[in-house]
């Protein structure tokens, strides 16, 4: 007990509050427990993501040979290997060509999970950096930014990407800028909205009168205060274009096959739903779970951030 | 002032439009190729397709492009479909292609627009009548729920249950067009069943949202501690005061049916406009395409339009613009 110094608190207090700290402290998130379900499913399809391929048990294109599934004793050598129900040797079945359906998940997790983070990434790259841009500027910047996004936001999505398909055929690097361009029109609305609010704030003001320059009022005041709206943000976006690519893929108008993506993998097998088979199925709930659990995660982390939110991006 | 407002809103309504043609005439002509190389396609020899750009007018300058056709349109000549194209004949008229579609297209989006719209409204009223009770939290789940999954789950799964298991519907809405009574409406069912609950979850919530926003103001304080039972200043009070936000969801939800109605055109084989369109892509027909997008956007932007004018119109406060 005598190692203890008398006032153990003093000479910490006396350090801390010489200079204001650097950043507000960090308040840890509470998930419920639809949060930690959604981050455990989301967390799941990372995973998949990164290893899938190496663990499928056949390519993502090899159409199964006949042989495979030829029943002991059954005098025929030729049985049919589309649309199989799940069994040992194809664990959840075979599709329209007869290839492994688990196979095309795990190949198309990467495929459709990566096509869509790298389109929301481009919106959020362009969208941010303009839509701070507009905030900052403000004036003939401003207007001018503001005046071409309502344009853009005045066509349809899908519309919009059919025409630049038709035009020039869909290719994945063009399916990943189109969607990235096609989705910064919303992200640039949000992050200028934000920005504008941030902007007229004190604490802008008194960093503007301190003598701050531009680039550190944008990087230390006005992005870390925005921040945490665009994470959650970013989860509802990553939502939209999962389900916007996975639309065009399912139209026959996204990734072409052989890739396997699990829009087009619905489209391909849904003859199978009449012989009772599941290959429709499988990629319909991965897509279906990969988006509400990332849906759930998002709505833990807007309570966090006072639940404000949910009602500016409607 | 509000004649003002309203005839601001309508200039900007057609400003949108001029800026949406002029949109969708960048994304079809700049690209490299062109109609008449797609038209002749293996038979282009350099005098055809010279021959064939002078008849068309695509040896004009851009901008004179974008005028002749824009000048087309108005007067409703649509300009001539890949589809059809022949040695030496330029191919189908886009507008006989187009009559028949959109017949079918019309009348698949006015029945989803007379079930869903009372409907959901209706449900989100009953919803916010009886906040935090069971049948409350039931509604408020279930759209959730089908917020996040895309027009063509919500149809995989409905085909799986109706048409599979259940056996009630055709998985297909395959229409030779002399269908009559109890075929035409087996075969629209189930597009028109999947678009209405894809379009009703979202007018649903922001009905029971609006609602409740307008029950927290005083005066229904004023009519609650008077002792007026819940239903009547639901019905009398508050439903006259949030039917502007409701009719700008409406609004905003059948314009976002635009899109909704490609896919699921496509899933159920239903020969409406926006299949043909998805064809039209696929064999990057493009102006076939341009017609196409240009009578949808101009749908979009004028629903977009009535659910401004909605706004205006209910609250006096937009009326003056700042």
């Amino acid at each position: 007990m005598s190692s203890i110094p008398d006032n153990p608190a003093e000479p910490q207090t006396q350090e801390s509050y010489d200079e204001l700290p650097d950043a507000p402290p960090r308040r840890r998130i509470r998930f419920s427990w639809s949060g930690k379900l959604g981050i455990g499913i989301v967390a799941f399809w990372l995973v998949i993501v990164v290893i899938g391929p190496s663990i499928a048990p056949y390519d993502e294109a090899d159409i199964l040979d006949e042989a495979l599934f030829v029943v002991p004793g059954s005098d025929n050598p030729y049985p049919d290997t589309d649309f199989q129900p799940p069994s040992r040797i194809v664990l959840l079945g075979t599709d329209y060509l007869g290839r492994d359906t688990l196979s095309r998940i795990l190949w198309g997790a990467r495929v459709s999970i990566g096509i869509s983070l790298a389109a929301t990434l481009i919106a959020y790259l362009v969208g941010i950096t303009l839509g701070i841009a507009a905030a900052v500027g403000g004036g003939k910047l401003d207007s001018g930014l503001s005046r071409v996004n309502d344009a853009f936001l005045s066509i349809p999505s899908i519309m919009l990407a059919l025409v630049v398909i038709a035009a020039v055929g869909s290719t994945i690097p063009l399916l990943i800028v189109l969607t990235g361009l096609i989705y910064a029109t919303s992200v640039f609305r949000i992050a200028r909205s934000l920005g504008l609010d941030v902007t007229v704030s004190d604490f802008v003001e008194a960093a503007r009168v301190r003598g701050e320059g531009l680039w550190w009022i944008i990087t230390r005041e006005i992005l870390p205060n925005v921040a945490m709206p665009m994470a959650t943000d970013f989860g509802l976006r990553f939502v939209y274009v999962i389900l916007f690519i996975s639309s065009l893929s399912f139209l026959g108008l996204g990734v072409q096959p052989p890739t396997s993506d699990w829009g087009s993998m619905v489209r391909e097998n849904l003859a199978g739903l009449s012989y009772g088979s599941i290959a429709p199925l499988v990629p319909a709930l991965a897509i279906a779970t990969l988006t509400i659990a990332i849906n759930m995660v998002v709505d833990d982390v807007s309570a966090h951030a006072g639940g404000r939110l949910a009602k500016r991006m409607l | 002032m509000l004649i003002n407002a309203l005839l601001k809103r309508t200039g900007i309504g057609i400003a949108t439009l001029l800026v949406v043609s002029i949109l969708i005439f960048i994304g079809t002509s700049v690209l490299p190729g062109d109609v008449a190389q797609i038209i002749l396609g293996q038979m282009a020899t350099p005098d055809s397709l010279a021959a064939l750009r002078e008849k068309l007018g695509l040896d004009q300058p851009g901008y004179i492009r974008y005028f002749l056709w824009l000048g087309d349109l108005l007067t409703g000549d649509l300009g001539y479909s890949k589809a059809g194209a022949g040695a030496g004949t330029i191919g189908t008229p886009i507008s006989e292609m187009l009559a028949p579609r959109l017949v079918n297209t019309l009348r698949l989006s006015g029945t989803v627009a007379l079930i869903a719209v009372p409907l959901s409204v209706s449900l989100g009223l009953v919803a916010a009548m009886y906040p935090g009770t069971r049948l409350d939290r039931t509604v408020t789940f279930a759209t959730l729920s089908l917020i996040s999954l895309p027009e063509f789950l919500v149809a995989t799964f409905l085909v799986l249950i109706l048409a599979v298991h259940l056996n009630w519907l055709p998985a297909t809405a395959y229409m030779s067009g002399d269908e009559s009574g109890l075929q035409l409406i087996r075969a629209l069912a189930m597009p028109t069943l999947t678009l209405v609950i894809v379009a009703s979850s979202q007018i649903i919530r922001m009905t029971r949202a609006a609602v409740l926003n307008v029950m927290s103001s005083p005066y229904i304080e004023m009519a609650i501690l008077k002792g007026v039972p819940r239903s009547r200043i639901i019905l009398r009070h508050a439903l006259f005061n949030a039917i502007g936000p409701i009719v700008n969801v409406v609004a905003l939800n059948l314009a976002y049916l635009v899109s909704g109605i490609v896919v699921v055109e496509t899933i159920f084989a239903y020969p409406g406009l926006a299949k043909l369109m998805v064809e039209g892509v696929q064999t990057r027909d493009l102006p076939f395409v341009q017609a196409c997008a240009m009578i949808f956007c101009a749908t979009y932007v004028a629903l977009i339009f009535i659910a401004d004018m909605a706004s205006i119109l209910s609250n006096p406060r937009l009326r003056h613009p700042k």
